[in-house]
């Protein structure tokens, strides 16, 4: 018995690995997809969102096998962690940060047959692809809300690091924010870490006692939400809902939805339709997402957000559409003119209504 | 005045973890053995602390737990520098690497979920002084312990007989074992209580500062903490004067940000370590000069009895 179902699993072995050319189809069963994350699945942020993906893809495909390494630096150990991955027989491998980029482009040229997909890089190869998600939109539509519940005019802003993923946030939030009140002003606090509660929490206390009533985030604990529950002032999320951290105060939140990436691009490897792609996906995929807004909030409020999602996922119009204005106040995107693409990501300056500096 | 007070009660609110723990690694350097294992401690604090707190609702319990999970894990660091004679520093960076995994490890399941943990408690009159209420009497329990803690090992330290013997053993074990008392002994016990105080630090972190569990929270005051006992010249007095001022210079830069003052944040962050790296540069000239620097003479040195002589 024990030899039959050795015997058996050699066939299927063999069929397993003869069945794997990146373009050709594979059932799930045999299908292993490896998973590199920055920082630890428990941080409840960046890679606790794409470890939930995770989880939800395997949901999808029962049968898939997938593992991750948490934690891997931005280096040439990544190399080490992709190669182990293909070892042991990873067909499909993700790797979630964009420091991996040239390890991943490295280690790709070596393994032909092996589809790569590197989360927020721009380097791509016969067989790897990159993903990421427009989370400017889900933030312009969170400044609308934000804008409107803001009595003093101040919202805060507690920021992680100065880099055009955060700046292009606050830049959406903001103009979100000043489309549903004008007067409003952004006031932006660099934190200098991506996951610091303590910090997270005392950026937080400094915003509120310089006026700002309502708080928006870019970083990874639930820090400032629990502050601003303490304090009594409004506060929109990040990363997942957050209204755990505050059940009076949570507004909303810009959200990740990684695994509808992951589901889709495991779909594709499975029916051998997967080419290299650059998929930068918003609303309209769903890739990013709004929580559910407080029933604090108007319903003018709300019935705004949902007409300007209408026309971000029509395609009609898009956030970063002119005319914007940058803090001095000169105009940098014409009437009638759309950033593209390639400007959004490597933004480095600050629309009008924003209060605060970006280090140099 | 509006501006500075939040600053100076910040100041105390974020420097009290870091006190704590240093309060702790002042009495393990004083009785001659360093650990440098504290960020691990403090995130096996926060850890524990926040996990029996969120299953019994009381955070007194998180922080009894924190306790004796800081002592348990710092007898392992006592049992290896003390009887073995092994590497200190070795010793306690397996502490911390220890601490930092174990705790991420087992405290998955917390991650996302919160407390009411401990909650701000003004003393009454206190509280109402100008300056000095909002600063030092409107927090919560744990920071009116750390005030406590201070005092208390200031005396013991300094004006009692078993503090004598605590600063003897760090200058010279061979002395206090010919007075008759155990150096392995005196050894170990400093060196589980300082490690219970600066779990006992990592868990104001999860149950007071912020009431929740991430991975990583205490984001490398452990080793700032290191830094501050050699700041406060193995004080607990000057231990307090350092605490603070970490904590207030972190929360001055993010004020001075929301202020909108254009002042370089990233030099103002700076400015602890310069001030770490000045005293550090007052002690060896001082020690150069021959001016007697209050450090424990055996810090770091295994002793052994059958050595000695």
């Amino acid at each position: 018995m024990k030899k039959f179902i050795l015997a058996l699993l050699c066939v299927a072995l063999f069929f397993g690995v003869s069945a794997a050319g990146a373009l050709e189809p594979v059932a799930p069963k045999d299908l292993k997809v490896g998973f590199v994350y920055v920082g630890p699945v428990g941080d409840g942020g960046w890679t606790f969102m794409h470890e939930k993906g995770r989880l939800e893809m395997e949901k999808a495909f029962p049968g898939l096998e997938s593992f991750f390494v948490e934690s891997v630096p931005e280096g040439p150990d990544s190399v080490r962690v992709m190669e182990t991955f293909i070892r042991n027989g990873a067909r499909l491998v993700f790797a979630t940060s964009f420091g991996y980029m040239d390890f991943v482009q490295e280690v790709a040229s070596k393994n032909p047959d092996v589809v790569f997909m590197h989360c927020s890089g721009y380097k791509s190869a016969e067989n790897v692809g990159n993903y990421f998600g427009r989370m400017y939109q889900a933030r312009y539509l969170s400044g609308l809300v934000a804008g409107k519940m803001t009595k003093n005019n101040v919202i805060g802003f507690v920021a992680a690091n100065p880099i055009p993923e955060v700046i292009r946030g606050i830049n959406a939030f903001t103009l979100g924010a000043r489309r549903s009140n004008p007067d409003v002003k952004v006031k932006v606090v660099w934190i200098f870490s991506w996951f610091d509660p303590a910090k997270e929490k005392e950026a937080t206390l400094a915003l509120i006692d310089a006026g700002a009533d309502v708080i928006g985030m870019h970083a990874d604990s639930g820090a400032a939400p629990q502050t601003a529950e303490e304090a009594g002032v409004y506060v929109v999320g990040y990363n997942n809902d957050m209204s755990n951290y505050a059940p009076t105060r949570h507004l909303t939140a810009p959200i990740w939805n990684w695994g509808m990436v992951y589901e889709t691009i495991v779909g594709q490897v499975v029916d051998g339709s997967w080419k290299s792609s650059d998929i930068w996906w918003g609303l309209k995929e769903g890739l990013v997402e709004l929580a559910p807004i407080s029933s604090k909030v108007p319903a003018e409020t709300v019935a705004l957000v949902e007409s300007e999602r209408t026309r971000i996922v029509d395609g009609s119009w898009d956030v970063f559409s002119g005319p914007i204005k940058n803090q001095k106040g000169e105009v940098v995107v014409k009437e009638g003119e759309k950033m593209t693409d390639g400007d959004m990501l490597g933004m480095n300056w600050f629309v009008e209504g924003v209060e605060g500096e970006i280090p140099q | 005045m509006d501006f500075f007070v939040p600053i100076l009660a910040a100041a105390v609110r974020s420097g009290t973890p870091i006190l704590y723990a240093s309060l702790g690694e002042i009495l393990t350097e004083r009785s001659g053995v360093q650990n440098l294992g504290l960020e691990g401690l403090m995130l096996m604090g926060a850890f524990s602390g926040f996990t029996v707190t969120y299953s019994t609702g009381n955070p007194w319990f998180g922080v009894v737990t924190a306790f004796i999970v800081g002592i348990a894990i710092s007898l392992v660091h006592a049992f290896l520098s003390v009887s073995v004679g092994a590497n200190q520093i070795v010793s306690g960076l397996a502490v911390t690497m220890f601490g930092t995994g174990a705790s991420s490890l087992l405290g998955r399941k917390m991650i996302g979920l919160t407390i009411p943990g401990f909650s701000k408690v003004p003393i009454p009159f206190l509280s109402r002084i100008p300056v000095f209420g909002p600063v030092f009497f409107e927090h919560d329990p744990l920071v009116y312990i750390s005030y406590g803690l201070v005092f208390f090992l200031v005396w013991f330290i300094f004006y009692t007989r078993p503090g004598l013997n605590l600063r003897a053993v760090g200058e010279s074990p061979v002395v206090v074992d010919a007075m008759g008392l155990s150096a392995v002994k005196l050894r170990y016990f400093y060196t589980m209580i300082g490690g219970g105080l600066a779990s006992v630090g990592g868990a104001y972190m999860s149950l007071a500062y912020t009431k929740m569990w991430g991975e990583g929270m205490t984001a490398g005051r452990g080793w700032i903490a290191i830094a501050i006992v050699i700041f406060a010249v193995w004080h607990p007095a000057r231990a307090v004067l350092g605490a603070y001022l970490f904590g207030g210079v972190g929360a001055m830069q993010l004020r001075i940000q929301a202020a909108g003052t254009s002042f370089p944040a990233p030099v103002l962050m700076m400015m602890p370590y310069i001030f770490t790296i000045l005293v550090l540069l007052v002690i060896s000239i001082k020690k150069g000069r021959g001016i007697l620097i209050d450090s424990p003479g055996s810090l770091g040195i295994p002793y052994s009895r059958e050595e000695r002589g």
